[in-house]
């Protein structure tokens, strides 16, 4: 019984933690047709700014869901306005151009902050449920991953933001038709993914050691979530998150972290040779 | 005698929307049919049945008596059913010559490919143009050379999706001799809009609207036939 | 793409540069000059790999690395395994080339997106990555040969004269049997590009729903590239791990994979030459900014790969060419009478076999440029 709810809480702990991870790229994929592979760094930035903040004195929370995502979020739009908004449509150059980003931005980092890893600890303990003990943050990041679905679910369908957001999905010129600037329209969406991707980063900092290419571990993953999730930003992320997510802990469980892994990306081929245009694409498709 | 293509209540659904309705149509070799509808009709995914790109609902398609219904889509042309799509489909980037020796070459040796590449182009009269790069002719120059594309694989079946489309009324006519030269020896499906064009060529014209076939006859009396004038509403037989 | 291009002119000056480079430079070079140049000519095997099935077959593979390091791990395993290396120098071609079908079967045969490609061969990167990363311990081996998964495998042997296990090749034999193979492979894929294979293969890139009007099979010349490329980065891997008589994981890693990709870009997709100048210069460069310390080599990369994309999308050799070619009517054209170069604006010099090279590296951007800066 015990052994079955560490089992639960640690499935959850994992399809909590690729929603987290995937949602900015999903945010600007879903939005944008963007394929951002810089996705990761960005998530490293945000890991970073934590580290900094913390050696400032701020508090780790402050630092995690305030100042990681407007960093982030700030260099999203200079990264946006300065080369990605040359390259729309081109969804293979962006692929690439945003690939040099990613290397632009490690070398970046390195040079100012070196190349050793940095730590965070893990805050808030462990509880025992019977004779396993779990680390409270998991609990964390599970309440963050559903705060966040909900988050995206209330911009998208009772804000105004949302609504445009929608319109935009749907039919790119739709912001021409409202009178609003679709470049704003991106260079918001392209902000917001970023912010994600950094409070991600920030949320992972004390679980992984902050090192410059901590990215790359996370990029893939994103990718393959978001693609297999299909074009519903919102229900492909929920869907794409729980299919692997499940797949990458029960694997685990059965065999090692390794084989989790590898089973997390087979599953992927295998899901995209059966259904090319993600989950959403045939399923849920009217979703959000 | 088989026909060359039949198809047997053919249907194809997209979503809501049903695009060929209960299609009974029968051609026989060497036999030049036109077809007609208004936008909409399901003129060009009739087309893409017999090509293959559109798999139908339900019902058959058979060429020379054999089921091509779910083939998959490289296999229909194969066999011998050659198209020059609506909107000219050709290799942009290559030359005239490359995109018709291509075409040549999958049944022919490199020899042979080289000499009927010559000959085509001289039938359809881009024979100045070898050398021109595709993608810069002008859009009937491109027709020509789809159909000369079409015509170097020498398919006993040719369909032909609007060729007169954005020519001059000396082009057309050219077009016209073409096509009947062609006819000789192959059987043509033509979708045209252009009831002159249609007088010169066709003895039969099948009429679509909304996915099924409301009529067939001859030009003449298609056009004289009110409920015809009524569906093309407001545009005049000429 | 201009003439000169594709005819076999430029193969052939291609080639005779090659052998004279190959002849020369052993004796003016030393040892350690020297196998700078054999890792670079290994390299260009790689980028060429890729600069084939990306250029003139539209495939974007962002796990070419996978199968260069199959390949070096195939002939590191086989040989430790078998002694004599004849043997492993064909598996280690033939079993990423057997990966590579396979893959491609999955991929071209269900019809999935450039999208997805990417998507699927960057994760089989990873997952190889990930797996022979873990095989650290003494009971991880294949046959005698231990995996040493992080560590690597070192002491690889290096290839010997077919059947005599005593006389392995020296460094200096290495350097020619490199150069050779990146030779015949440049002859071989020239070879194919302008056979009716290779036609097909250009056309499906171009425009693959007329290639299918027309009866062929796109998926099976698909997958022929593909295999061809995976054969090809092979034999690249196995030339490596006899220049270092060493590999490891991370040969599959994503930054060897983006280096390719790299290499390609700047060189000048739809070239084979391209690949080749493209991975000369960076690995140059690299190891320029390696012996300096004030730019970090990701942060030097990574703005070059930008500014090519945004920029130069074409690369070096072709914006080269065209300069060149630019260049040349410009000088034709004084000599000329004028009146007599109106004739390039309608029918623009032929292209006998051509790829189209193209304004974006998208595959969606499929008209060949050049022609336009050939009515200049």
């Amino acid at each position: 019984m015990d052994l079955a709810i560490i089992v639960l809480i640690q499935v959850l702990y994992a399809v909590a933690s690729l929603v987290i991870i995937s949602s900015g790229l999903a945010v600007i994929f879903g939005m944008m047709k963007v394929i951002n592979l810089a996705h990761g760094e960005f998530m490293m930035l945000g890991a970073y700014a934590v580290i900094g903040s913390l050696r400032l004195g701020i508090n780790l929370w402050v630092a995690i869901f305030i100042i990681a995502p407007i960093a982030v979020g700030v260099v999203g739009v200079v990264l946006e306005r300065l080369v990605i908004r040359r390259l729309y449509g081109r969804m293979i150059d962006t692929m690439l151009a945003t690939w040099g980003l990613s290397l632009l931005l490690v070398g970046v980092v390195t040079s100012v902050a070196g190349n050793t890893t940095a730590g965070v600890s893990a805050p808030m303990g462990s509880f025992s449920v019977g004779a396993y003990s779990v680390s409270s943050y998991t609990l964390v990041i599970i309440g963050v991953a559903v705060a966040l679905g909900l988050a995206i679910r209330l911009v998208l369908m009772h804000t105004q933001l949302g609504l445009i957001a929608r319109g935009t999905m749907q039919k790119p010129d739709m912001a021409n038709a409202l009178g609003i600037s679709p470049s704003l329209v991106y260079s918001v969406t392209f902000a917001v993914g970023a912010a994600l991707s950094g409070l991600a980063g920030a949320l992972l900092a004390p679980l992984t050691g902050v090192v410059p290419t901590m990215g790359g571990a996370f990029v893939a993953k994103a990718f393959i979530t978001v693609i297999g999730g299909g074009p519903a930003i919102l229900a492909g992320l929920v869907s794409a998150s729980t299919l692997f997510g499940a797949i990458n802990q029960l694997a685990t469980f059965a065999t090692t972290p390794v084989f989790g892994e590898v089973a997390l990306l087979a599953a992927a081929i295998v899901m995209l040779r059966m259904l090319p245009q993600g989950i959403t694409g045939r399923f849920f498709r009217r979703s959000l | 005698m088989t026909p060359l293509i039949e198809t047997r209540n053919l249907n194809v659904r997209f979503g809501g929307v049903h695009a060929t309705r209960d299609v009974n149509f029968t051609l026989a070799e060497a036999e030049l049919r036109c077809v007609i509808g208004p936008n909409g009709a399901g003129k060009s995914t009739f087309f893409k049945l017999l090509t293959g790109q559109v798999k139908p609902t339900s019902g058959q398609i058979l060429f020379r008596g054999q089921d091509i219904s779910n083939m998959q889509p490289h296999e229909p042309g194969r066999l011998g059913i050659g198209i020059k799509t609506q909107v000219p489909s050709l290799f942009n980037g290559l030359s005239v010559w490359e995109n018709v020796w291509l075409s040549a070459r999958r049944l022919n040796s490199s020899t042979q490919a080289n000499r009927i590449t010559g000959e085509t182009l001289e039938r359809v009269g881009m024979a100045a143009h070898r050398n021109a790069i595709a993608g810069l002719l002008s859009h009937g120059m491109r027709q020509w050379v789809e159909i000369g594309v079409v015509i170097a694989a020498d398919p006993p079946l040719i369909l032909l999706d609007e060729p007169a489309a954005g020519m001059s009324d000396a082009e057309v006519a050219r077009t016209a001799e073409l096509i009947l030269e062609i006819n000789r020896q192959h059987a043509l499906v033509v979708v045209e809009h252009d009831m002159n064009f249609i007088r010169m060529i066709a003895k039969k014209v099948t009429v679509l609207h909304q996915g099924a076939v409301i009529k067939e006859d001859t030009p003449d009396r298609i056009m004289s036939d009110p409920l015809i004038q009524q569906i093309y509403l407001g545009k005049k037989p000429h | 793409m201009n003439r000169f291009a594709h005819s076999w002119m430029s193969a052939a000056l291609v080639i005779a540069i090659g052998i004279v480079l190959m002849l020369a430079l052993p004796g003016v070079m030393d040892e350690y000059s020297l196998l700078q140049g054999t890792i670079y000519a290994v390299m260009a095997i790689l980028g060429v790999s890729l600069g084939f099935i990306w250029g003139f077959g539209g495939i974007l593979c962002f796990g070419q690395a996978a199968f260069f390091g199959l390949g070096s791990y195939t002939y590191a395993v086989a040989v430790i395994n078998m002694g004599d290396s004849t043997v492993p120098f064909i598996l280690a071609m033939a079993v990423p080339a057997l990966f590579a079908a396979i893959l491609g079967y999955v991929i071209f045969f269900g019809r999935l997106s450039d999208v997805y490609m990417g998507v699927i061969t960057l994760t089989v990167t990873l997952i190889l990555f990930n797996l022979v990363n873990s095989t650290a311990g003494p009971e991880w081996k294949i046959g005698v040969a231990p995996l040493g998964g992080f560590n690597g495998m070192p002491g690889i042997p290096t290839l010997n004269y077919p059947g005599k296990t005593d006389q392995a090749l020296s460094p200096k034999d290495l350097f020619y049997v490199t150069m050779v193979c990146l030779l015949l492979t440049y002859l071989g894929l020239r070879v194919l590009i302008s056979s009716k294979i290779g036609r097909v293969i250009i056309a499906a890139k171009e425009n693959e729903q007329r290639v299918l009007l027309l009866g062929y099979d796109a998926r099976v010349y698909k997958l022929f590239s593909f295999t061809l490329g995976g054969g090809i980065a092979g034999l690249a891997g196995c030339l490596f791990a006899n220049w270092g008589a060493f590999t490891s994981p991370t040969i599959f890693g994503l930054a060897q994979s983006a280096q390719i990709i790299i290499w390609v870009i700047v060189g000048g997709l739809g070239t084979l030459v391209g690949p080749i100048v493209g991975s000369v210069v960076i690995q140059w460069l690299t190891t320029q900014i390696g012996t300096q310390q004030i730019f970090n080599s990701n942060l030097v990369l990574g703005v070059i790969l930008v500014v090519f994309v945004v920029l130069v999308p074409r690369g070096i050799v072709p914006s080269l060419g065209s300069a060149l070619e630019w260049l040349w009517h410009k000088l034709k054209s004084r000599a000329a009478a004028p009146g007599k170069t109106k004739q390039r604006s309608t029918a623009a010099p032929a292209v006998s076999a051509s790829s189209p090279t193209t304004t974006g590296l998208s595959s969606t951007a499929k008209t060949a440029s050049t022609i336009n800066e050939q009515t200049a």
